[in-house]
């Protein structure tokens, strides 16, 4: 084969290999070492070195070297000037061999600084890396294998090998950015998300302190919720979501009279009616708002449906009412059982277990109280070291060694398929 | 290192010849020591993994004081330009350690594309690998059967 033959071959070998590496290679260093494998073994140069020019700075980062003197580390300062002086090579390279280069001319106080370490380090072509007319970094090549000059075919190879090893350093400083701009955004996203929450706690406030005798009530229930949600498998953001549900599903009381809230006796038909508006008034209120989870203001206007059809607003059935209605029913009902109302003292954790039996399937859903029940007895048993259920039920509600059997009977009997065999024979 | 604390080509040279493999989890390069040379044994494909592997390989013999490398091209069918610069850096190491580089039975095509490159201005091509031995052994012999 020709000598020129073969050369042509080869160059446009490592030129192909080039491009691919410069396209699949997910690690930087690693890109910049194999490119400049690639280019030294491609014209049979003995040492270089690939340095990116820092943005707004005067310095340069060394990206890979080969061959150079242990110690050598290739940090150089290339000023403004310096970078336009690289861009108006003539030949888009500068030599520093023997034969002196006038394009040196242009690069007075570049080689001032640097010319000496470099002719020490035996480099004879520096190649600016050029990308949308800027130069991006510089290529250090040193003396050729076979010690002849660089010719100009061979110059013309090192311009478009180190061309593809610009685009490579230009695409890894736009990716960097793309993430430093999506990190940001995700660092903004999650402070809305923080306000939003926080916005939130101060209307479930809002909402509590119209209630002289539920205070704190949506705060719980939005705990209550969270935890029965977790327990059920559901993603952190689905939790976070429900959690904001219970905190809203009384917003709708907002819009009913504070005489029949706060009504120190059981109210009559026609005060029950207004009353029961709230979870169709909180929908309003909520819907016009654009909230970061899906369903809340379906979760606050269904809260108060059960699975017989006997519930209100619209009094749907089992399978019509969205499960996350379902967690917030159960957890307001709990939280509504678990405290003092202004007509009644709150009830005995067994009196509540008997209506949470007496009532899944008819008012609540099996699996939601099924979680529910599997909570809080992780909890009494110390299966989980979280005290949430004790935070809010207060100290000497529960007692561990009375009322975790009674959980797990409760448990046993809601056993999905037993369920099943119950709703068969009925 | 051997375990009498004696480089291993020097414990090569004492015996004459030792079989030195390396360690088969970060590499699979051939190789054995005679006297105080290492023969280093290259793939059928030198690219970047196999090239970065034999560099290892002589780096490590070098380490252990041999003072000739001989890298045999018997089973090489391909060069690629990565592995050029890398045989390069291998000769550039040696030179600096004032150890001697010589390939050995090197095709045609990549005798070819040395020359092309100028790598075989730095080393000494020998026709096979007995022949890259004799260029050094003279010398080693002796070592040896002086003990």
């Amino acid at each position: 084969m020709e000598p020129n033959t073969q050369k042509l071959i080869h160059s446009f070998s490592a030129l192909a290999d080039l491009g691919q590496e410069i396209a699949d290679s997910g690690d930087f260093i690693e890109m910049m070492r194999t490119s400049l494998h690639l280019l030294l073994g491609t014209i049979g140069i003995r040492r270089g070195a690939v340095a990116e020019c820092l943005v707004h700075r005067e310095e340069t980062n060394t990206l890979a070297l080969w061959g150079l003197g242990e110690d050598y580390q290739a940090k150089l300062v290339v000023e403004e000037d310096d970078r336009e002086a690289f861009l108006n090579l003539p030949t888009g390279a500068l030599r520093l061999d023997s034969k002196a280069d006038p394009a040196e001319l242009l690069l007075t106080t570049f080689l001032a600084r640097h010319g000496e370490e470099l002719r020490a380090e035996e480099i004879e072509l520096i190649v600016p890396t050029v990308v949308r007319g800027a130069v991006t970094g510089l290529v250090l090549l040193g003396r050729k294998a076979s010690e002849e000059a660089f010719t100009s075919e061979d110059i013309e190879v090192i311009r478009a090998m180190v061309r593809h090893i610009g685009v490579g350093i230009h695409t890894h400083r736009l990716l960097g950015e793309v993430k430093q701009r999506a990190e940001e955004n995700e660092k903004l996203y999650q402070d809305l998300r923080a306000i939003y929450r926080d916005t939130v706690r101060a209307f479930a406030a809002a909402i509590d302190v119209k209630d002289t005798y539920t205070q704190g009530h949506s705060e719980r229930v939005g705990k209550y919720s969270e935890i029965i949600a977790r327990e059920m498998g559901w993603g952190e953001n689905e939790v976070e979501g429900i959690a904001i549900a219970g905190y809203l599903h009384d917003i709708g009381k907002l819009a009913v009279e504070r005489k029949i809230i706060n009504a120190p006796y059981r109210i009559d038909a026609k005060e029950s009616s207004e009353l029961n508006r709230h979870p169709a008034a909180g929908f309003d209120i909520l819907s016009p708002i654009h909230h970061p989870y899906a369903d809340i203001p379906l979760m606050a206007k269904y809260h108060h449906e059960r699975l017989d059809g006997r519930g209100y607003p619209d009094g749907l059935t089992d399978t019509q009412i969205p499960i996350g209605a379902k967690i917030v029913s159960l957890a307001d009902s709990f939280d509504a059982m678990t405290t003092d109302r202004p007509y009644k003292t709150r009830r005995a954790f067994d009196s509540v277990i008997h209506d949470l039996r007496a009532n899944t399937g008819k008012q609540f859903d099996v699996q939601v109280v099924t979680a529910f029940c599997r909570a809080l007895l992780k909890e009494l048993t110390g299966e989980t070291k979280e005290r949430k259920f004790l935070k809010m039920l207060g100290k000497n509600y529960l007692d561990a060694e009375k009322d975790a059997p009674l959980l797990r009977e409760l448990l046993n009997e809601l056993d999905p398929n037993t369920q099943a065999a119950a709703a068969g024979g009925v | 290192m051997s375990r009498t604390g004696i480089p291993a080509c020097l414990v090569g040279a004492h015996r004459r010849e030792a079989i030195v493999l390396a360690d088969p989890i970060t590499s699979d390069v051939r190789s054995h020591i005679v006297g105080t040379t290492a023969v280093v044994y290259a793939s059928d494909y030198l690219n970047k993994l196999t090239g970065e592997r034999i560099e290892r390989e002589c780096k490590k013999q070098l380490d252990s004081g041999c003072r000739t490398l001989v890298i045999d091209f018997s089973d090489t069918g391909i060069v690629n330009s990565i592995a050029v610069s890398i045989l390069l850096g291998i000769i550039d190491i040696a030179e600096k350690r004032e150890a001697r580089v010589v390939f050995s039975d090197v095709n045609d095509q990549t005798v070819q594309l040395f020359e092309m490159l100028g790598v075989i201005k730095h080393v000494v091509l020998a026709k096979d690998e007995q022949e890259a031995l004799n260029l050094f052994s003279p010398p080693t012999q002796t070592q040896a059967m002086s003990h």
